[in-house]
């Protein structure tokens, strides 16, 4: 069974088709890049697959399940353009609730650990409003990782943070990975996201133009993709 | 069971948490109960009897247009850095999410007519002490109903731009039974009256229109939420 399977999706805004007949597969263990230009339709797709948008036609499935089960909620990690974190709230504070929402068994205890894994922890009880862009993006990886999703779809998680924080992310990444976790990511940085890919999927204008194991041709030249595939 | 009731907790810990650090709709809503209840003041003669018999109305005008400050702040909270995707996506019940909003709502409602009532008492010269444990459930019930109907009309309105236009057009006129029946048993006790065996009607009405349109919120949310 694929840990994400997308099926004949479509999504219409209007008359305009944001998405066209999208047919995707991620094993476990698995990391798809989904790349493509802006509007090309990744984040919503993302969204559809995280269950925050209905499609116009087709179907996803998590793990078996439909997105919007409780069931699939608890097993899928989400990150997207918002990072979901309060500004109102400590960085201690918004993991911990984010903690007892998921059912974590000791919210307070599994929020400190991953501040310390994010490079957080001397922030811990700093409100977020005071925190820098890339720390809060920080602390968003944080709360996407809090209850060791078994599904991780990540828009764009490399936004925002510096060299030591995306050596960070790609090491929790590369660990989930080989723990048979699997991760669904949007990315414009591609160097980054193909070096943890296994499996590439282009989208053109919401058609899928390409989808297929990640080379390592791909790895070492990350505009190949586009101008084999895209439109240049 | 308890597992719902745990999330209806964990959510209203949170917005009584983030409200009461920024103080936002509390401290606009206060003020602005203060000023109206000042201003009525003014318009009305306190030692006149008409002006007693309108108190109750009066007093619940001014709960209805404070609440629904408190009320636009529930769902327009989650807006920024995208909080409603988060919530949305955690394994949370749509209907723990919605009455653990609900309830700090509540509890923010009440707390800013608690606040407002003596001051209401010295500009109106009425003996509302008199009769308390009784007004209050009447605060209660009709507070109730304010803040399941504010509630859902803010999920509801959460992504309009004009959404403090929208929610107390869509909530007061839902809400019209319940402020009758609150209004017509606010007047009787702030006058120092105990509730007649004939006013139990509107006692009754309040309950029920609490019982159904909480019912009804519960039941819509889920479809309110995923777009």
């Amino acid at each position: 069974m694929s840990a994400v399977a997308v099926d004949g999706v479509w999504k219409l805004y209007g008359d305009y088709p944001a998405l066209r007949d999208i047919r995707l597969e991620a094993e476990p263990g698995t990391c798809l890049a989904l790349i493509g230009r802006n509007g090309a339709g990744k984040t919503t797709l993302l969204r559809i697959i995280a269950g925050f948008s209905r499609p116009g036609r087709g179907q996803v499935r998590i793990n078996g399940g439909e997105p919007r089960d409780t069931a699939t909620r608890r097993q899928v990690g989400f990150l997207g353009h918002g990072i979901s974190v309060y500004d109102e709230l400590s960085a201690l504070e918004n993991l911990t609730l984010y903690g007892r929402l998921y059912g974590v068994a000791d919210p307070p205890r599994a929020a400190r650990e991953w501040l310390e894994r994010t490079g957080l922890a001397r922030v811990a009880n700093g409100l977020v409003r005071e925190f820098s862009r890339g720390m809060r993006q920080r602390l968003a990886v944080a709360r996407a990782f809090l209850h060791e999703p078994r599904v991780l779809l990540l828009d764009e998680p490399f936004t925002a943070l510096d060299d030591k924080a995306i050596g960070v992310l790609s090491g929790l990444l590369r660990e989930a990975l080989a723990a048979g976790k699997t991760v669904v990511m949007s990315t414009h940085q591609l160097r980054e996201a193909l070096e943890l890919a296994t499996q590439v999927a282009l989208l053109v204008r919401g058609q899928l133009a390409f989808h297929g194991a990640c080379t390592p041709e791909m790895a070492a030249d990350p505009g190949l993709v586009y101008a084999r595939y895209g439109e240049g | 069971m308890m597992g719902f009731f745990r999330q209806v907790g964990v959510v209203a810990a949170k917005d009584l948490r983030a409200e009461l650090r920024t103080k936002e709709a509390i401290n606009s809503s206060l003020a602005f109960a203060l000023v109206i209840l000042l201003m009525f003041s003014f318009a009305f003669d306190p030692l006149a009897d008409t002006t007693r018999e309108i108190a109750g109305g009066l007093l619940w005008i001014v709960f209805a247009f404070a609440g629904t400050l408190v009320l636009n702040r529930s769902f327009a909270r989650e807006l920024p850095n995208d909080c409603l995707d988060g919530l949305i996506a955690a394994p949370v019940s749509r209907a723990a999410l919605f009455l653990g909003k609900a309830c700090a709502s509540f509890l923010l409602v009440l707390g800013v007519q608690l606040v407002s009532l003596p001051v209401f008492g010295i500009f109106y010269n009425v003996p509302w002490t008199r009769q308390f444990p009784e007004l209050f459930l009447v605060l209660v019930l009709g507070t109730w109903g304010l803040t399941v109907v504010g509630t859902i009309s803010s999920a509801l309105t959460v992504n309009i731009r004009l959404r403090e236009l929208m929610l107390p057009m869509l909530t007061y006129p839902i809400l019209f039974p319940a402020l009758l029946g609150a209004m017509q048993l606010t007047a009787i006790l702030v006058a120092g009256n105990p509730i007649g065996p004939g006013d139990f009607g509107w006692l009754k009405m309040m309950v029920g229109f609490d019982v159904i349109y909480t019912a009804v919120s519960l039941a819509l949310v889920e479809t309110i939420l995923v777009s």
